[in-house]
């Protein structure tokens, strides 16, 4: 393409990978699909995710979970926010990516700043959720009793469509507490997602407590919610038709599962999605000892 | 020394120095080649079931009690116990202090107690006391030795101190099967290995094994090619046929597959059973139990369902 001085320069066009346990493969099947901007124009062909590569990203997350899980909850705040302060550096990739998925310029930069504003609203609740959701139990006898709450463990995310901020209002909750997750991007739209990995991968989050996979989710989300050793299924991205199945098959180790519940994106969260990932552990502990 | 002894060592040299050389990428290339193989479906469940079979369960920590062995024994009869189909190991390998215990745990059930001796792992103690290491674990009802050789002599040259050290315990042994350590991450090449085993497979060793899993790298790939080769062309020459078994480093279902497609390729089909080829390992066989879990449920099992060790 002719640039300002009139001379051809090669197009550097980037490659689509996945994101597991901090690195970025290629799909082990060495499949991709195309990726097309809302006029149905080529974009990128993004890298079409196995079974075998959910398999591996699993096993990153798991293996990845006791040293997140084990961080202060302080440190855990502190990384997010440095994840936000990556993606504001990003603004403007974002933004472009939004606008091939059809948002206008304006659209485009207000769903950029609100993703940016919804991490740094989770990234706030990293050492607050412990004293909203847990409690000091009166009890009955010379005991203290606390409840508090525990990460899950290995969380698997089937991510809605809306791009950006619908994928940072999934992964943030699930994180923020301890958690590792394996996020199943958006199907029509995964390119943001990617970019967000790359912000992951360069802000001190640990390698292995997001892992990013592409491709379809009526083939990778069966074998997530199948797997013994996930923890937890969000399944907001799914279709509706196969959430019963989903399910199902996420009983077959008791998982915790979130199901759709279609509220706006835009919509004050809450902290629903934020415990539906804890568990309470409680302690008696004598008095006086 | 007498003459005779000298002639001997002169003899036992010119052997090994006349072996020809190994060819590092050739024999990197080929394992690398080997380990592409695709095994699947129903050939990978006669594989899984065939290395949980060759496993040679281990536990070789300071910090061992008696409590843990018997625990681990009860693994080796029993790998899965919600599953009776799966087949039981070959054998438990423990430090020679803990031999008994073993023995009386595993009794009934066919599973032979393997003992490390000989100063495991270092091997650096008189010979008297190696002998007494190995006579202890012997006399506590062990079926396998397994020993280290002197590395600082066989790098310095020495092979016929290292010679007679294999021959002096393999006498001790008597009826127990004698598995000799190389080292070979200690050894530094390839022709050395192949040495080495020579060395081993002429002093009696029943078995050769690579490495004491304390040293980095363990077990490898080449170097268990090279193993394969040195028994095979043993059997050749001699007629006598020696096991092999890798050790250390092998973690997944996929390393363990690898060696056996090895093992096929280079020795052949006659090492492929329990009796002459061992995995020594023991976070391997967990790794089998889930994949051999996934192929008869179709679905991805975890650690936490399995023991932990």
């Amino acid at each position: 393409m002719p640039d300002k001085t009139g001379s051809e320069r090669l197009a550097v066009r980037k490659t689509y990978k996945l994101f597991i346990g901090g690195a970025f493969p290629r799909s082990e099947s060495g499949r991709s699909y195309v990726v097309t901007d809302a006029k149905d124009r080529f974009v990128a062909n993004a890298s079409r995710a196995s079974r075998k590569d959910a398999r591996d990203a699993v096993s990153a997350a798991r293996k990845a979970f006791p040293g997140w899980s084990g961080r202060t909850a302080y440190n855990r705040g502190q990384i997010l926010y440095r994840v936000a302060e990556m993606l504001e550096g990003r603004r403007d990739q974002f933004v472009a990516e939004l606008r091939q998925t059809g948002l206008s310029k304006s659209q485009a930069a207000a769903e950029a700043d609100a993703a940016v504003d919804r991490w740094v609203w989770y990234a706030g609740w990293a050492d607050k959720i412990t004293a909203v959701a847990g409690s000091a139990n009166p009890v009955s006898g010379p005991f203290f009793n606390f409840s508090t709450p525990e990460p899950t463990g290995v969380v698997a995310v089937v991510a809605p469509d809306s791009p950006l901020l619908g994928l940072v209002s999934v992964v943030a909750p699930v994180i923020v507490s301890g958690n590792t997750a394996v996020v199943v991007a958006s199907e029509p739209a995964p390119l943001p997602a990617i970019t967000l990995a790359e912000v992951l991968a360069t802000s001190d989050l640990p390698g292995g407590v997001v892992n990013v996979l592409t491709g379809h989710r009526a083939e990778l989300a069966p074998w997530l919610a199948d797997h013994m050793d996930v923890n937890a299924v969000d399944l907001t991205g799914a279709a509706p038709g196969d959430v019963p199945d989903l399910e199902e098959r996420a009983a077959g180790n008791l998982k915790r599962v979130l199901r759709p519940d279609g509220a706006a994106w835009t919509a004050e969260p809450g902290t629903a999605r934020l415990t539906a990932f804890l568990e309470t552990k409680t302690v008696w502990h004598p008095v006086g000892v | 020394m007498s003459t005779e002894t000298l002639s001997g060592a002169a003899e036992l040299r010119a052997q090994l120095h006349g072996l020809p050389g190994v060819d590092r990428v050739g024999a990197e290339e080929r394992a690398a080649r080997l380990a592409t193989r695709s095994i699947k479906t129903t050939a990978k469940a006669a594989a899984i079931d065939l290395a949980i079979s060759m496993v040679d369960l281990t536990t070789l920590e300071g910090a061992d009690t008696a409590g843990k062995v018997r625990a681990l024994c009860a693994k080796a009869a029993h790998p899965d116990p919600a599953d009776a189909s799966v087949p039981r190991v070959a054998a438990v390998c423990v430090y020679s202090d803990l031999v008994g215990v073993a023995v009386r745990a595993l009794e009934g059930t066919g599973i032979g107690v393997a003992s490390v001796a000989t100063s495991f792992p270092s091997g650096r103690a008189p010979l008297e006391a190696k002998l007494a290491d190995t006579r202890a674990a012997v006399a506590a009802g062990a079926a396998e030795i397994d020993m280290v050789i002197d590395r600082g002599a066989f790098l310095s040259g020495d092979y016929t101190k290292v010679f007679e050290e294999i021959v002096a315990v393999k006498e001790t042994c008597g009826d127990a099967h004698l598995k000799v350590i190389l080292e070979t991450g200690e050894l530094a090449t390839l022709d050395n290995v192949r040495r080495a085993s020579w060395l081993a497979m002429r002093a009696g060793a029943d078995f050769i094994k690579t490495s004491t899993g304390k040293v980095s790298p363990a077990a490898t790939l080449p170097v268990t090619l090279v193993m394969l080769e040195a028994v095979r062309d043993f059997r050749a020459a001699t007629g006598r046929q020696v096991g092999v078994k890798p050790a250390g480093g092998i973690r997944t279902t996929k390393d363990a597959i690898k060696y056996l497609v090895l093992v096929n390729e280079t020795a052949g089909p006659d090492w492929l059973t329990p009796e002459w080829f061992r995995l020594g390992a023991s976070s391997v066989l967990n790794d089998l139990l889930m994949q051999r879990r996934k192929l008869a449920t179709g679905v991805y099992s975890g650690p936490d369902y399995f023991t932990l060790d």
